[in-house]
C-alpha cells in the first residue's frame, strides 16, 4: 500500500471526470453507469480497490456525489428499495465474507440488479433478538434451515437475504447463532406480506421450510453470527443517523400547525380551544426541542466532548410523535372518523411516509415509532444502564444453554 | 445553535466551586432561616471579587462586560446548589431593567454601584392581582408639584424587603414606565410573605403616596418584555441546575440503596423513571441554552428580540416542568427518606414549584409562545 498514490481531493474529483468521459448518466442506462462507476473504484470509495472503492475516508464518498452533480443533469442514486443492502449488506459482506462472494455480489447490490433484505427479528424474538429460534442444521456441504422470520422489509424484491440462525441450541444464546446470505428464490423460502394496522404492508414476514443454504454463503465463522449481526446493525444506526437537522416549523409539525390554523375553532367552546391549542402548542414546543437537541449535539460534537444529547433523541421523538397525530386527530374532531384512503391491503414498496394531508394515517402509524428500531422501553433501559450507569436487571439466560432458556 | 466555549467551562468550575465553598447545604439552611433570606457575606463575596452581580453590565458602566452565556452558566451553577441570593432580583431583572429601560442619567445614577456589590436592587412589575403579563399592571405613578407619587400594591416581590433600589414599574399618560424608590422611602410599606420556598424571598410591597423618581422616557411596554425575556431565560437556566441535581441525587441514589437485594435502580420501574428524568433535563438545556444564547446575541447587536421573547417563554414553560417533575421523582425515587426535612430533597422541591409559579406557570407561557406563532 505505500507505494500507492495518494488520492487527495482533487485527484479524486480527475478519477470522477475520466468515468464520465468513459460513460455519462445523460447518456447511458442505470444499471450500465453504476456497474462503471462500480469498475472505477467510485462506488463507495471507503472500500478497498477492487471492490469498487480505494480505501478513503467515508467522507470522501461526497466529494464523488459532488463532481457528478456537477457535469451531469442526471444522478443515478442508490435505489429505494436497495438501501438495506447497500448501507448495511455491503459494509457486513465486505468484513465477513469470503473473496470470491464479494467479487460475485457487491457489483450486483451496487448496480440495484441485486435486492438484499435482513432477517433477525422472529415472532418470538423481538427486543431480544439474539434468542431467535429459527434453526439451521448443518446437512453435508449445505444448511438446512426451518424458522420464520418477521418485519423483513423489501423481502418480496430481494434476491438475497441476511439470515441469522441458531445452529447450537445447546450454548448460551449469544454463542450459537451462525449468519448467511440466503438466496431468496431457493426453494422452501417463502415470502408473505405482513399487513399491518394501515392496511398497508411495509414489511413482511419469511417461512423457512427445509431451505437449504450452502456452507460457502455463511459470512463469519460458525457460532459468530452475533458478532456478524452487530457489524450490521452498527451500519444501520450510521444509515439512519445521517439526517441533519430540519428547518423551524418543519416536518410532522407544520402538517399540525396546518390542521390547527384551518379548524372551526367555534365548532367547540372556548374553554376547549383553549385545551387544544394547548396540546398543539406543547407538540410545537417538543418539536423545536427535538430540533435543537440535534443541533446543540452536533455543536458538542465539534467541540469533542460527546454527551448524552444524541441518545435521548430516539426516545423523545418517538413518545412526542405520538402524541403530536393524538392532537392532529382530536384537532379535526369529528372528521377524525372517516378514514378516507380506506383498509384496502396492499403492498407498500420503500417508505409511505407523506406529511401532507395524511394526518389519520399517521395517528396509526405512530404507534410504531416507540417499538420499531429499540422500543421505548429497551431504550430506557439503554440511557439507564449506559449514560446514567445504573445497575442491569438480573439476568437469567445468560450462562445456560439457549434451549433450556424459557420462550413464549 | 452555539455552544460553550473552554471559557464558559472554566467559569463554571470556578463558581462550582466558590458555591460548594459558600453555599453547601448546611450552608443553604442557615442563610435560608435567617431574616434577611441570604447571606450579605457571601453576596458581597460574589458580587464584589467574581463580578456576578455586573456580568451583563457593560465595562462602561462599571459591569463586569460578560454576556448573557456567561449568565447561563452562572444561573445555572446557582440554581444546581440551591443558593440563596439576590442574583435573580438584582443582577437579572433590575440590571435588564436599567438596561432596556432606563435613560442615561439613571443608568449613571446605578448601573455601576450595583454591578459593584454596593447596593442591591429589585424589579417589582406584578400587582397584587396574581397575573404575570405587562398587560395586567394596573398601578399608577401621579405628577404632581414635579413629584412621582405611586400608589398602590406589588406582589411576589423578590428580596422586595431587602432591596436598597425598588424599580416600579406603573402606568402612566405615557404608558409602562419605570420609577426608582429607595428603601427608606417614606409612604413605602414592606412585608416579608412567608414563602413555600425558603431559599428565595419574597416581598408584598405597599405604596402611599410614595416618592418615587422617574427612570424612563416614555413607554417601556416592549423594553419590559424584553427584560421579562431575561429573566425567563435565566430562571430556565437555573432551573436546568436544580433539575441536574435532582436527576444526579436520584441517580446515585438508585445505585446504591439495596431492597430485596439488588439496588433499586436496578428494577426498570426505577430505571425507566430515571431515563425519563435524564430526558427532562437533557431537552431543558436545549430549551434554556437556546433562549440564554439568543439573549445574548439580542443584548450585543440590539437586534432579533422577538425572537429571544418567543424562545424565554418555550423554555419557561419546558423547564418550569421539567424541574419540577424531577424534583417530584427525585423524592419518590428516595422514599421516606426523600420525606423528611432533614433530606436536601425537599428544598429542591421547593423551588422548582415555586420557580414554576413565579413570573406565569407553564400554561401561561406556553399560551404566551401561541400568540407569539399565531396560533
Amino acid at each position: 500500500m505505500s507505494d500507492a498514490p495518494v488520492i487527495d481531493e482533487e485527484e479524486l474529483r480527475s478519477r470522477v471526470r475520466a468515468l464520465l468521459e468513459v460513460v455519462h448518466p445523460e447518456r447511458s442506462d442505470y444499471v450500465t453507469f453504476r456497474r462503471a462507476q462500480f469498475d472505477h473504484g467510485l462506488a463507495w470509495v471507503h472500500f478497498p480497490e477492487g471492490h469498487g472503492g480505494f480505501g478513503l475516508s467515508p467522507k470522501m464518498n461526497q466529494v464523488v456525489r459532488d463532481e457528478i452533480q456537477k457535469n451531469s443533469t442526471v444522478y443515478y442514486d442508490d435505489p429505494p428499495a436497495g438501501l438495506i443492502g447497500i448501507g448495511m449488506g455491503a459494509p457486513t459482506l465486505l468484513t465477513y465474507g469470503p473473496e470470491d462472494l464479494k467479487k460475485e455480489l457487491l457489483p450486483r447490490l451496487f448496480t440495484g440488479e441485486d435486492i438484499w433484505c435482513q432477517m433477525f427479528s422472529e415472532p418470538s424474538a423481538g427486543s431480544d433478538v439474539a434468542g431467535l429460534a429459527t434453526r439451521a442444521v448443518r446437512d453435508g456441504d449445505e444448511w438446512v434451515v426451518n424458522g420464520q422470520k418477521v418485519w423483513t422489509t423489501v423481502a418480496h424484491l430481494s434476491k438475497w437475504g441476511m439470515l441469522v440462525a441458531r445452529t447450537n441450541p445447546d450454548v448460551p444464546k449469544h454463542d450459537g447463532l451462525s449468519y448467511f446470505l440466503v438466496d431468496m428464490e431457493a426453494p422452501g423460502v417463502e415470502v408473505r406480506p405482513l399487513y399491518q394496522i394501515t392496511g398497508e404492508a411495509e414489511f413482511n414476514e419469511v417461512f423457512f421450510t427445509d431451505a437449504r443454504v450452502p456452507h460457502s454463503r455463511m459470512l463469519g465463522k460458525e457460532g459468530q453470527g452475533w458478532r456478524v449481526a452487530i457489524t450490521t446493525l452498527m451500519n444501520e444506526r450510521v444509515a439512519i443517523g445521517s439526517g441533519g437537522p430540519k428547518k423551524k416549523g418543519s416536518g410532522a409539525i407544520s402538517q399540525l400547525l396546518k390542521l390547527w390554523k384551518e379548524r372551526d375553532h367555534n365548532s367547540t367552546s372556548a374553554a376547549q380551544t383553549a385545551v387544544l391549542r394547548d396540546r398543539v402548542t406543547k407538540s410545537y414546543i417538543e418539536a423545536e426541542l427535538l430540533r435543537l437537541n440535534s443541533l446543540r449535539a452536533s455543536a458538542t460534537a465539534k467541540s469533542g466532548n460527546p454527551g448524552p444529547e444524541g441518545s435521548v433523541n430516539k426516545l423523545f421523538q418517538a413518545e412526542s410523535a405520538k402524541r403530536l397525530w393524538e392532537t392532529a386527530i382530536d384537532v379535526l374532531g369529528a372528521d377524525g372518523l372517516s378514514f378516507e384512503a380506506g383498509y384496502e391491503l396492499r403492498q407498500e414498496v420503500g417508505s409511505a411516509y407523506d406529511p401532507e394531508g395524511r394526518s389519520k394515517y399517521q395517528f396509526l402509524r405512530s404507534r410504531a415509532n416507540s417499538i420499531e428500531g429499540g422500543t421505548s422501553e429497551i431504550m430506557r433501559n439503554i440511557l439507564g444502564e449506559r449514560v446514567l450507569g445504573l445497575p442491569g436487571e438480573p439476568r437469567v439466560d445468560k450462562k445456560i444453554a439457549w434451549k433450556d432458556v424459557p420462550r413464549s | 445553535m452555539q455552544s460553550f466555549t473552554d471559557e464558559h467551562e472554566e467559569l463554571r468550575a470556578t463558581v462550582r466551586q466558590l458555591l460548594a465553598d459558600h453555599s453547601d447545604e448546611q450552608a443553604v439552611r442557615v442563610h435560608m432561616a435567617s431574616d434577611r433570606g441570604y447571606d450579605a457575606d457571601v453576596w458581597a463575596q460574589l458580587a464584589d471579587q467574581m463580578g456576578l452581580a455586573g456580568l451583563i453590565i457593560p465595562e462602561a458602566d462599571g459591569g463586569a462586560g460578560f454576556g448573557f452565556s456567561e449568565l447561563c452558566v452562572v444561573a445555572e451553577e446557582m440554581g444546581r446548589a440551591l443558593l440563596c441570593a439576590p442574583f435573580l432580583s438584582t443582577a437579572v431583572m433590575s440590571a435588564g431593567a436599567l438596561l432596556l429601560c432606563a435613560n442615561d442619567d439613571a443608568k449613571a445614577a446605578h448601573l455601576s454601584s450595583i454591578a459593584a456589590g454596593e447596593k442591591t436592587a429589585t424589579l417589582a412589575y406584578a400587582d397584587t392581582n396574581g397575573r404575570w403579563d405587562l398587560a395586567g399592571i394596573e398601578m399608577t405613578a401621579q405628577e404632581k408639584d414635579g413629584a412621582w407619587l405611586l400608589e398602590g400594591a406589588k406582589g411576589w416581590v423578590l428580596d422586595g424587603h431587602t432591596a436598597d433600589l425598588i424599580l416600579v414599574v406603573a402606568r402612566t399618560r405615557e404608558g409602562l414606565e419605570l420609577f426608582g424608590v429607595e428603601s427608606g422611602a417614606a409612604g413605602l410599606k414592606r412585608e416579608a410573605i412567608p414563602a413555600l420556598d425558603l431559599t428565595r424571598s419574597l416581598s408584598r410591597l405597599e405604596f402611599t403616596g410614595t416618592k418615587a423618581v422617574k427612570l424612563s422616557d416614555g413607554d417601556q411596554t416592549e423594553g419590559l418584555e424584553r427584560v421579562l425575556a431575561l429573566t425567563h431565560s435565566a430562571l430556565a437556566a437555573e432551573q436546568v441546575g436544580g433539575a441536574q441535581w435532582c436527576l444526579d441525587t436520584a441517580v446515585d441514589y438508585a445505585k446504591s440503596r439495596l431492597q430485596f437485594g439488588r439496588p433499586i435502580g436496578s428494577y426498570q420501574s426505577i430505571k425507566h423513571k430515571c431515563a425519563d428524568l435524564l430526558l427532562d433535563v437533557e431537552f431543558a438545556k436545549a430549551a434554556a441554552y437556546n433562549a440564554c444564547f439568543l439573549v445574548a446575541d439580542c443584548l450585543e447587536t440590539g437586534e432579533g428580540w422577538d425572537e429571544a421573547v418567543e424562545y424565554a417563554h418555550l423554555a419557561k414553560s419546558f423547564c418550569s416542568e421539567a424541574f419540577y417533575h424531577t424534583a417530584a421523582e427525585n423524592i419518590q425515587i428516595h422514599g421516606g427518606m426523600g420525606f423528611t426535612w432533614e433530606h436536601p430533597a425537599h428544598l429542591y422541591f421547593k423551588r422548582a414549584k415555586a420557580s414554576e409559579l413565579l413570573f406565569g406557570d407553564a400554561a401561561h407561557h406556553r399560551e404566551a409562545l401561541a400568540d407569539c406563532l399565531g396560533l
